[in-house]
Parts: C-alpha cells; sequence; structure tokens
C-alpha cells in the first residue's frame, strides 16, 4: 500500500518502503501550461526537504520544483527528456520527475495527505 | 485578478472562451486560452489567430504637417509615405536609445500611430510636448484586434471582399459585416495577416463574427509572444530599451538613405557614427543546442568572457525547440559563431544564428 503526500508547493511524493517517487500535481501542471522542458536532478545527489532539485519550464516561464524531504537521488524520468508533455498528460504517474531514497520518515509527517491537499488547493481559489 | 486593472472591451469574450488573465501594462489580458499556449501559436501558423491588442495606444497626429513634426522625434521616413501606407519605426532619445518602438500610417487627414501598451502615456507626452496637445488625439475608445496566419485573409475577406487587395504595410477604411473599420495588412508574428481598429462598442460583435470562421481561433499574448520570437521581432523592455539603439538592434533598414544622411531626429549623430562605424554590440539570433530554454538575462559566454545577454528567449512551437536572441559584442555576432549560454550556473552549448527561427510569409 503506498501513500501519497503533497507540498503547499505543489510536488507530490509516494512512499514504497525506502525509496520514494517524486512528481508534480495535476493542480501545478495546470497552472504551468504546456510543459517544453524539465532539468531533472543527478542521480547520486543528496537534496534538502524544501531545496531546489528540478526545473520545469513552460512556454511562459521556467519554475523550480522543490525536494518534498532530504534524501538522495537514485533514479530519475528519463522520458521527460523527449516527451516533457508528460507532465501535462499525467503528472501524477508517468509524469514522475524522481526517485529518491528517504533519510527521515518523520519528515513525511509534515507533508499534506490527499484530502488535506485538495482542501489547501480550495482555499486557494 | 486586481479590481485596479484596466478592462478591453473584449474581456467578458475572453472570460467566456476560458482565458487565464494576466497583468499587462495595467490591463488584464488574455495570456492563454483553454486550447493552451502551443496549440494557439501552432493555429496561427496554420489557420489563423485572433488576438486582442486593444491594450495598444492608438494616436492620431492631426496636424497639416505632422509626418514632418513627426521626423523630429524618430528616424523613420515618413513623408515619403503616401496616405494609406504604414511604416515601422521608434521614438528615439538623444543617445540614439529606443523608447518606444511604433507603427505609423499615413492617411488622407492625419498619421495614425499604433504604441506599446506600456509607453503610450510616455508617448503622448512626448508627442504634446513636440507637437502641441491639441495636434495629438489618444483614441482611448477604440479597440484593435490581430488576426494572424495563412487563413487571415480568406476568413476577413468573406466579409470584407477588399482587404484581399491589400497590399503588406498599407491600410484602409474597411466595412466589416456592417463594422466601420481601419483595417492595415500587418502584424507581429511573421505570418500574413489584419490589425483592424474598431470602435469599443463594436469590437465584441466583430471578434464574435470573425471567431465564427472555420480558419479562426482566439490566441492569447503568451503565443503572440512566442510567434513574434521565431519571427525574429523585438519585445519593448526586452530587445528594446533607452540603452539601446536601433542599428545595436539591427533596426537600421527602418532608417532611409535620406534620413540617415539628413539626421534630425534625436540621437541621429550617435546613430549615424554607429551606421558609419558599425555598433560595438548587435542583436543577433541564439539557437541553443540543447533542449533547455534559454531566457531572458541569460548570460552568453565565450570560454570564461562574458560576451552578452540573451533579451529574449524561451520555447518556439513552430521550431520545435529553444530559440533565443540577445545582445553579443560584435566579434562574436556573426552567424555561425559558437557560444555558450549559462543557465541557472550551467553551461549550455549555442550558435548564433540568422533570424527569423520562422520564415516571414508575410503577402507579397
Amino acid at each position: 500500500m503506498s501513500d501519497v503526500r503533497f507540498t503547499k508547493d505543489h510536488e507530490w511524493i509516494r512512499v514504497e518502503g525506502d525509496t520514494a517517487t517524486v512528481g508534480i500535481s495535476e493542480y501545478a501542471q495546470e497552472q504551468l501550461g504546456d510543459v517544453v522542458f524539465v532539468e531533472l536532478p543527478t542521480v547520486g545527489a543528496d537534496v534538502e526537504a524544501g531545496g531546489d532539485a528540478a526545473v520545469v519550464e513552460s512556454v511562459k516561464a521556467a519554475s523550480e520544483v522543490y525536494a518534498p524531504i532530504a534524501g538522495k537521488i537514485v533514479e530519475v524520468n528519463d522520458d521527460l527528456e523527449a516527451t516533457p508533455g508528460l507532465v501535462n498528460e499525467s503528472a501524477e504517474d508517468e509524469g514522475w520527475f524522481w526517485r529518491m531514497e528517504i533519510s527521515d520518515t518523520d519528515e513525511l509527517e509534515e507533508l499534506m495527505s490527499a484530502g488535506d491537499y485538495k482542501a489547501f488547493l480550495e482555499g486557494l481559489d | 485578478m486586481s479590481q485596479d486593472l484596466n478592462k478591453t472591451p473584449l474581456y467578458d469574450l475572453h472570460a467566456e472562451l476560458g482565458a487565464k488573465f494576466v497583468p499587462f501594462a495595467g490591463y488584464a489580458m488574455p495570456v492563454q486560452y483553454a486550447a493552451g499556449i502551443l496549440k494557439e501559436h501552432l493555429h496561427t501558423r496554420e489557420g489563423a489567430g485572433l488576438f486582442d491588442v486593444s491594450h495598444m495606444g492608438q494616436v492620431r497626429l492631426t496636424a497639416p504637417d505632422a509626418a514632418a513634426q513627426l521626423e523630429g522625434l524618430v528616424p523613420g521616413d515618413i513623408t515619403a509615405l503616401a496616405a494609406g501606407e504604414m511604416r515601422y519605426t521608434m521614438f528615439t532619445n538623444d543617445r540614439g536609445g529606443v523608447l518606444d518602438d511604433l507603427m505609423v500610417t499615413r492617411r488622407d487627414d492625419d498619421v495614425f500611430l499604433v504604441v506599446n501598451a506600456g509607453c503610450k502615456d510616455q508617448d503622448i507626452a512626448l508627442l504634446r510636448d513636440a507637437l502641441g496637445t491639441a495636434a495629438v488625439a489618444y483614441d482611448e475608445d477604440r479597440a484593435l484586434l490581430a488576426l494572424q496566419g495563412p487563413g487571415a485573409v480568406a476568413a476577413l475577406a468573406r466579409h470584407a471582399s477588399d482587404v484581399a487587395r491589400l497590399a503588406f504595410m498599407n491600410a484602409a477604411a474597411v466595412e466589416i459585416a456592417g463594422v466601420k473599420a481601419w483595417v492595415s495588412r500587418s502584424g507581429y508574428t511573421g505570418e500574413d495577416g489584419f490589425e483592424i481598429s474598431v470602435a469599443h462598442d463594436d469590437a465584441d460583435g466583430l471578434a464574435r463574427t470573425l471567431l465564427a470562421e472555420p480558419e479562426v481561433e482566439a490566441v492569447g499574448l503568451g503565443a503572440r509572444d512566442s510567434l513574434r520570437l521565431e519571427a525574429g521581432l523585438c519585445l519593448y523592455g526586452n530587445d528594446l530599451t533607452p540603452e539601446i539603439t536601433p542599428v545595436e538592434a539591427g533596426l537600421t533598414w527602418t532608417i532611409s538613405k535620406r534620413r540617415r544622411a539628413a539626421g534630425g531626429f534625436p540621437g541621429d549623430a550617435v546613430i549615424q557614427a554607429q551606421i558609419a562605424d558599425g555598433p560595438t554590440r548587435r542583436r543577433v539570433g541564439i539557437q541553443p543546442s540543447g533542449r533547455a530554454p534559454a531566457r531572458a538575462h541569460t548570460p552568453v559566454m565565450v570560454g570564461e568572457t562574458p560576451i552578452g545577454e540573451i533579451t529574449s528567449g524561451g520555447f518556439g512551437p513552430s521550431v520545435g525547440g529553444p530559440v533565443a536572441m540577445g545582445y553579443v559584442d560584435r566579434a562574436h555576432a556573426k552567424a555561425g559563431t559558437e557560444i555558450e549560454l549559462d543557465i541557472r550556473g550551467k553551461r549550455h552549448a549555442a550558435a548564433v544564428v540568422k533570424m527569423p527561427f520562422a520564415p516571414h510569409r508575410y503577402a507579397k
């Protein structure tokens, strides 16, 4: 059973044992519009919770993607290089950005559940 | 969206069409509609895009010698224009820098200007200072629509057959589906097309009439920007500023032989010297080799030496990859020169290239 959590910066993180997969939310891709380029982190790099990890570029502008928790990058989604539009088509599944080892599972507790995130989005409008 | 922003007469129509609004030069403007920037851009190059550019300033100079007077403010040849002919030029300052770029049309009874939204107050003040307040009329009650793309002429001609005979950079009074309009064969996308000036009250109806044509879709400011970038056209504030001259910007072609020789516009000595000696930096096309878009202010490097800066850059939907323009030192301005871009602290290979990135397809 996997557990998906969300940040207020609109990243999602899905925990599967010791590792987690990270991407941007459906809401985030809608706000960005057509994604034309994704700069992914380097495999092996350590990231801090809330630190810069990737950049997603729409036709209009570049936006930072932050690491929801601290850890080490173990894999990145190479499909985004040739097909950045996957982020628009499938933000919370095939459009994932990277997988990471989890340094401290307590950090996950700080993040929002799917239900909390939905309420958070309703508060934005 | 803030209550302080101005709305064009097409605001309700934009909202109906699912526009995402952004503040632009004090107006709530549609950056894109439901289709999104990529589709809107590509549609303009294949069919026709309808753009609301009513935020731009429409100004009439009414003095009998307005054309000659305007030449005191711009390097363009205005007195050479026959009625119905238009020209692209720019207001310059004493250093030869660009205060705004504009379209000038000579008409039977006046000289008609279209200026940038963000500069219009300054431009009107400049004009009134030089020509007298009474001789400068700001038509705040006029809307401006741009219909751009290879399908534009067929779509518009169904309502006003005369427009098919308008030559590029010519304009005429035309009735479109019963609406009195001033129509020019011009635009800022690199495509054939028209700009249509109508009274505020007629704008919504005319826009709906045009959108009902099979070729036509609404296109927002996002695609307008990517279209003009691919066409190698300057965006005021990015590619043109008070610190950049028309010669540096590669716009010397807008200055006629007579005006180069005679001067008589602000900054003429600087501009004449740059034409004679060549400018120290030049606006060039920049083609990144990889996939990463390079945005405005990206440093351009050769080895460890900064040689310039990107002023407009992003993703070109018709090119299918990143495109940019910027200013580089003259020694590195030749097409084919290999350069590097410093994007977020990482070096990316790029080359100086000729513009446009998408070929111009203006009416012959």
